[in-house]
């Protein structure tokens, strides 16, 4: 069944005509996913190199394609307006991929999300695979196999690498969801875990989380509570120092917060099989559901 | 981005904040005509590092506390009158200052703050942040002034107040009464006290910050609240919202090959460890330092090169790395989504060449055409060891730093 994204799934591309959203929007279409519309303002009318039809609104896009899923190639300074754009069109499903919004932008997002009638997925993630089916965002398609495992990652090329290990060990994707790596974002661990949890065709989790905020902890004492499925943990950054930011906006240690033995300990008390060395991840999981 | 605290002063200034008068100085022959300038009488004579803790640190007269004579005690000197005044600041100007975050060595200190005196009352504390368990800023306030947060948290969590503000609202008047009325400032204050704090929410949000913090924030004896001290920081993802912050960037703050990493676009991350490692993407930056762990070595650094690992930015990766004399290996971990493994591995063939390499140096690519990438690192000439998998790259380590 998979989670978030699927074969019917009809997605819009805000920033289809710029260059990293027109390239990812071929590798979209040649995965399989249904892209129905392009939004570029002032270009509505136009179609796109991939014979996308482009719209000057989202609600355009929604009103006369019936897209109920977006992804967000839009450069920094305009990604939160974006945003903004695909709330007010009441689109279910958004997808940020940009990195480097401004947390006072993001704060301000949040707050409307709360209020609306759309998940927001990042901002600065990889995006959401559902293998086989199809997916959104930049991920690389091959490297997924259809499967019962469900990953949710902070980071990109970390959830590549989990992928990889999984497919080689022979195990299969039900839907990888890359949550993003700054620190205001839309779905936290937490709130993917429990999709995953709900989904009848996941049978086994794997948590990716890095240094910086509580997010892993928070997700850690919902899952012992709740979650039944095997689930196996990850925590880059164990040798991160304290007040430096590892690259994204989101992974720093501050006033003593976010350190990755805290989120160990936490996932370890809820029962997840953390694994300590990042070559263990795949393994880990074949060994757990063999039980 | 950190600033100084006479730089955060001057913005606290520019949005009607109380802060005294004072004068920054660079030279010791300068501390004379400053201290006239703000009025003479009592004044601070204040170190201006990025690091905090200035007023319990030592001035010595070089970098290495151990080998270096101890010049003053505290960063950080009341001076009571004009010759005093030059006695500390030419004490301090030009020489080391260790405090608990200088990490063992001392920072240098180019600049001294002179600025007025106040006759305190009571020392408090104020910031404004951004908390991340509940995607909004709060203003946090503590009657413990002049103690770090952290220790009063870890102490007194009782002490500590935090009130969620609304980010597209704003500060609220109550809000700034609320903290004046658990601080425990006179009634009489909250005509000069409220717009104090809310106009430093404007500073917070108008500024794109990523924290304001005074430490202490001072009820001086006349009753009237006074920033006696400013921590500020730049969200850098908003820095091109404020071009003028360019100039306060203080780059002698920063370690030399992270400055030049910069330069190039790089992010990298100074550490102490043997083994370098250039990598693409952040998380999977950190699990290869923490894989670099467990093949019994620490990494010497975080480098992520991002989407683009083109020949330029692997050679100036390199150089960078090296230019670390503690780094004894390099592994280069590249996961090649949309960028290929042959063309990465071409581009680090080509950086080998023009940077000289002394040291192993261990490359895995993985993802698209992997196997080709392999074949061009063996058919290289270059004394490369092609890793597979990341337990096989662990192996490899271990391996060369045994050599």
């Amino acid at each position: 069944m998979a989670v978030l994204v699927d074969k019917n799934t009809r997605l819009v591309v805000q920033g289809i005509t710029g260059k990293e959203g027109s390239f990812h929007t071929q590798q979209m279409i040649e995965y399989g996913t249904k892209v129905v519309a392009g939004v570029t303002p002032g270009k509505g009318g136009q179609k796109s190199d991939h014979g996308v039809p482009i719209f000057n609104t989202v609600r355009e896009a929604v009103e006369k394609e019936g897209a109920n899923a977006t992804v967000i190639f839009v450069p920094p300074a305009f990604a939160a307006d974006a945003i903004l754009e695909a709330i007010g069109a009441e689109i279910p499903l958004i997808v940020c991929i940009t990195e480097g919004i401004p947390v006072r932008d993001m704060a301000r997002v949040y707050t409307v999300l709360q209020n609306s009638k759309s998940r927001l997925i990042g901002p600065n993630c990889p995006g959401v695979i559902s293998p086989g089916k199809a997916k959104i965002g930049i991920m690389p398609g091959f490297i997924h196999k259809e499967g019962t495992i469900g990953v949710v990652s902070r980071s990109g090329t970390l959830t590549y690498e989990t992928v990889a290990q999984l497919t080689a060990v022979g195990l299969g994707q039900s839907t990888c969801i890359g949550i993003g790596g700054d620190p205001v974002i839309g779905t936290k661990h937490k709130d993917a875990i429990k999709l995953l949890n709900d989904d009848p065709d996941t049978e086994g989790i794997i948590m990716i989380g890095e240094i910086g905020g509580t997010d892993e902890e928070d997700a850690a004492e919902w899952i012992k509570d709740n979650v039944k499925k095997p689930v196996v943990g990850f925590i880059a950054g164990q040798t991160a120092p304290p007040g430096k930011r590892m690259g994204h906006a989101g992974a720093i240690i501050s006033g003593g917060k976010g350190t990755a033995k805290s989120k160990m300990d936490a996932m370890r008390n809820a029962g997840i099989a953390v694994v300590e060395n990042p070559a263990y991840i795949g393994r880990t999981m074949k060994e757990l559901l063999k039980k | 981005m950190k600033l100084h605290e006479y730089q955060a002063k001057e913005i606290l200034r520019k949005y009607g904040v109380n802060v005294r008068e004072g004068k920054v100085v660079e030279k010791p022959e300068d501390i004379g005509p400053a201290y006239d300038a703000i009025g003479g009488g009592v004044v601070a004579v204040k170190s201006q590092i990025h690091a905090g803790g200035r007023g319990k640190g030592t001035i010595y007269d070089g970098e290495d506390p151990n080998t270096s004579k101890k010049i003053l005690e505290g960063g950080v000197k009341i001076a009571k009158t004009r010759e005093e005044a030059i006695e500390y600041g030419s004490k301090i100007l030009g020489n080391y200052l260790v405090t608990h975050q200088t990490g063992g060595k001392g920072k240098k200190v180019l600049k001294i703050y002179l600025e007025k005196g106040t006759n305190i009352a009571r020392e408090f504390y104020v910031s404004i942040l951004h908390d991340r368990a509940i995607n909004k800023p709060i203003i946090m306030a503590s009657s413990e002034g002049g103690m770090d947060i952290e220790e009063v948290a870890a102490k007194y969590p009782e002490k500590i107040v935090k009130l969620p503000i609304e980010p597209a609202i704003g500060m609220m008047p109550w809000q700034a009464r609320e903290i004046l009325f658990r601080l425990g400032v006179p009634y009489e204050s909250f005509k000069q006290g409220v717009p104090f704090l809310l106009n430093l929410w404007k500073v917070y949000d108008e500024e794109d910050a990523s924290l304001v913090e005074i430490n202490p924030l001072v009820l001086s004896a006349e009753n009237e609240l006074v920033a006696l001290d400013c921590k500020f920081s730049y969200d850098d993802n908003a820095l091109y919202r404020h071009p003028e912050a360019k100039d306060l960037r203080d780059i002698t703050e920063e370690d030399p090959l992270e400055l030049k990493a910069s330069e190039f676009n790089l992010n990298y991350v100074r550490l102490d460890g043997e083994v370098g490692c250039m990598v693409n993407g952040a998380g999977l930056a950190m699990a290869t330092m923490d894989l670099i762990k467990h093949a019994g070595s620490f990494p010497a650094n975080f480098l992520d090169v991002g989407g683009g690992a083109n020949p330029t930015t692997v050679a100036n990766g390199f150089r960078i790395i090296l230019g670390d004399p503690n780094v004894k290996a390099i592994f280069v971990n590249i996961f090649g989504g949309i960028v290929q493994c042959d063309r990465v591995a071409n581009g680090i063939v080509q950086a080998a060449k023009e940077v000289q390499i002394h040291v192993p140096l261990i490359v895995r690519l993985k993802g698209t055409n992997a196997d080709l990438a392999a074949k061009i690192l063996a058919d290289s000439g270059l004394p490369i060891i092609v890793a597979n998998e990341l337990e096989d790259a662990a192996q490899k380590i271990r391996e060369a730093l045994k050599k």
